[in-house]
């Protein structure tokens, strides 16, 4: 069966060793985590989770089921149309044209955040095909480090 | 009420009415266990390894359906007692197992006997605590027992640090559990149930195959009750023995790797499988892309990842299989009709005809099938059966008349070897009033050996019957059927005395080569009420038969094969 990529939000309750639930199911079950997000829900004694992951419809079905099982587990959403987002920081050398890096930026709704000694620091967050291109488009300008958060989500 | 967190643990085991824990001392559980040398609430059964008092409890559990109870000390203690865990895991056998851990300024410093010990069980139990304040006790043992014990039952792991059983704190435990991101589904969707049986109306060879749900629910009144309304042929897995009796006309017996040839021809076979507590396993279905080919599924159990993991169902119900089982009789005895289905029961029958279980006698050697049979001559209904796990435990299923659920206790899922002394142990102290038998190879047996000493001293009269073959006989078939006969390290030509360890340890011990040499054995065992080993000296190269070749499909059995 072909693989599919899926988002998936895992509500859980915010306590102790939850997140090493979540990674020793996929793990011990062989499932893929292509990225993972979590913080706590403001407000609520609730963790929000957003995983992305890939796998045939029965892993995938499998996957959300089991994540059901797990007792701290609210609530899981398999999503399947929602904003999704990701961010990416990079650092670049001030040796290359500011102004260039921020054109770029502005082409991808990021913008420089950070200026310091010899570097600026610049931001984008979008969706993560987009963000694939935006690290293309920034090759030519070597950057010094690229950070990459997983992906959030949010069901329309 | 103000007490220590030593003192809460008791007080919750009483509240839970737990009337046995089985356990180990230890340096981080001595303050729980000095609380226990206190009460006269409970009884402790010493056992002489962690992992025997775990299986101890799965055994007391399992025969009984309350909720089993273990305590160990932290580090090696716990760590012993992980097989056990997960053997409770992989069978659905509610346990609360207790642990101590090091001080809570000490975790964290590989401090002496400090093992991450929730860091381990998380993937071998339902779900496990570490207790960070006396203040928590309550809720969290509170909640173990009722985790454990509803839904799909499991082990439930409670770790606590030393200084948390010193704490002085209130203890209440009248707060009813309540957890939000945990409510087991009991009743099925009745429309979806409806949908069922109208499958079932239309089937032409319908056929219930049922699983150790059957058990965990108590369900199995219910499911003779169904399967005697409807006249449709069933079988039932390892795990289900019992729930319906041997003798019942619609039982195929069990399906599977050794499984019947009928029982395997009729999965093979139907056009429409109603699957009632059953997990799919791989030594049940064999080769997945064969397996039930002709057939739409029904699937009914508690746990809904259970459902479609293995093979695509139809009509999934998810809900507590006695509720769905009520309902569906509701339903079908106003629409099924028994004489659409006898043609099909014919041709089921006929199977059973053509390839029934069966082995050759030997007039030089006993066959371990017939020890077993004789066994069931002699007790039947009288007798709880534990196995261990290998030949023996296939043979055990295969030929032991079981007429009640809960009769037949085993590791089914992990296979355990070791699991059937200590399970026998806590299943005699469960129902005390049946004949305790633990069906064994010489392999098994020594791997629990030191229970001896737990079942003398606490007088608890269990009859181990080894069927000896000098072998590890399991693995030895299939080093003969499948790696050209190289018998790697599974000649067990070399061991103990059994008679004379038995005696060692204050037990009775028997050596048997005949059948009147066992009759005057098992009788005199069972007479005598004494913790027992009988070494039945078997065939050597008998094998289990049928046998579906790993990875094969169902209905391509070896009926016959003939080792020496």
């Amino acid at each position: 069966m072909e693989a599919v990529r899926r988002v998936i939000s895992v509500v859980v309750l915010n306590e102790a060793s939850v997140l090493s639930r979540i990674t020793d199911l996929f793990s011990g079950r062989g499932y893929n985590i292509t990225s993972l997000t979590v913080a706590p829900i403001p407000k609520s004694k609730y963790s929000r989770l957003t995983i992305v992951t890939s796998g045939s419809m029965r892993v995938i079905e499998q996957i959300t089921k089991q994540l059901h099982k797990l007792i701290p587990v609210l609530k899981v959403i398999e999503h399947c149309d929602a904003v999704e987002k990701e961010m990416v920081l990079v650092k670049f050398s001030s040796d290359n044209s500011i102004s260039d890096i921020e054109t770029v930026c502005n082409a991808y709704n990021g913008k420089i955040v950070n200026a310091g000694d010899g570097f600026v620091i610049a931001l984008v967050a979008d969706e993560s095909q987009r963000m694939d291109n935006f690290l293309d488009a920034i090759e030519h300008f070597h950057p010094k480090e690229i950070v990459r958060s997983g992906t959030v989500a949010l069901e329309r | 009420m103000k007490i220590s967190g030593a003192q809460m643990v008791i007080e919750a085991l009483i509240a839970e009415n737990v009337d046995t824990v089985f356990g180990y001392p230890g340096g981080a559980i001595m303050n729980i266990y000095d609380e226990i040398y206190k009460q006269n609430s409970f009884k402790h059964i010493l056992t002489r390894h962690e992992q025997a008092a775990v299986h101890a409890a799965e055994g007391y559990a399992k025969v009984s359906g309350k909720v089993g109870v273990a305590m160990i000390t932290s580090g090696p203690g716990f760590t012993n007692a992980v097989t056990g865990l997960a053997d409770a895991y992989m069978d659905s056998v509610p346990l609360v197992v207790i642990s101590g851990q090091v001080p809570m300024s000490l975790i964290g410093t590989d401090a002496f006997q400090e093992i991450d010990a929730v860091g381990i069980s998380r993937s071998c139990t339902k779900h496990n605590y570490l207790v960070t304040d006396a203040k928590d006790l309550p809720r969290v043992l509170k909640e173990a027992f009722y985790i454990a014990s509803s839904g799909r039952p499991g082990p439930v792991h409670v770790d606590i640090p030393k200084d948390i059983t010193a704490q002085i704190e209130v203890f209440d435990y009248s707060t009813p559990t309540h957890l939000e991101t945990y409510k087991p589904t009991v009743k099925g969707n009745v429309r979806q149930i409806k949908k069922a049986v109208m499958a079932i109306k239309e089937a032409k060879r319908p056929l219930f195959y049922i699983g150790g749900g059957a058990i965990n629910s108590n369900a199995a009144q219910e499911v003779r009750e169904l399967v005697k309304m409807t006249g449709i042929p069933a079988v039932e897995t390892f795990m289900a023995r019992g729930t319906l009796r041997y003798d019942d006309p619609l039982l195929i017996s069990m399906p599977g790797m050794h499984g019947s040839y009928a029982a395997n021809m009729a999965m093979s076979e139907t056009d429409l499988m109603i699957s009632l507590g059953a997990r799919f396993d791989d030594r049940v279905t064999g080769k997945l892309s064969e397996f039930a080919k002709h057939a739409k599924i029904i699937h009914v159990d508690v746990d809904p990842a259970s459902i479609s993991k293995i093979v695509k169902v139809d009509y999934p119900i998810v809900g507590d299989l006695r509720h769905v089982v009520k309902n569906m009789m509701e339903i079908a005895s106003s629409v099924i009709e028994k004489e659409r289905y006898e043609p099909w029961l014919e041709s089921v029958e006929h199977f059973d005809k053509l390839h029934p279980l069966s082995y050759k006698e030997d007039s030089d050697k006993l066959k371990p099938q017939w020890v077993i049979q004789r066994v069931g001559e002699l007790l039947g209904e009288c007798a709880n059966i534990t196995t261990d796990v290998g030949q023996h435990q296939m043979w055990t299923a295969q030929f032991y008349p079981f007429s009640r659920p809960r009769q037949l206790i085993s590791s089914g899922g992990l296979g355990t070897m070791g699991f059937g002394f200590p399970a026998a142990i806590g299943v005699k102290v469960a129902d005390f009033e049946r004949v305790s038998i633990n069906i064994t190879g010489d392999g098994s047996i020594l791997m629990n050996i030191q229970e001896l000493m737990t079942a003398v001293e606490k007088k608890i009269p269990v009859i181990n019957i080894i069927l000896n073959n000098n072998f590890l006989g399991m693995v030895r078939q299939w080093q003969t059927l499948f790696y050209d006969k190289r018998h790697s390290e599974t000649d067990l030509s070399m061991q103990p005395d059994f008679v004379m360890l038995a005696r060692s340890f204050g037990g009775i011990g028997y050596v048997v080569h005949t059948k009147e040499e066992f009759d005057a054995a098992l009788n005199d065992a069972v007479e005598k009420n004494i913790v027992a080993m009988i070494d039945v000296r078997i065939d050597r190269f008998e094998n289990v038969m049928p046998m579906v070749p790993s990875g094969g499909s169902l209905f391509n059995m070896m009926l016959e094969y003939k080792e020496k």
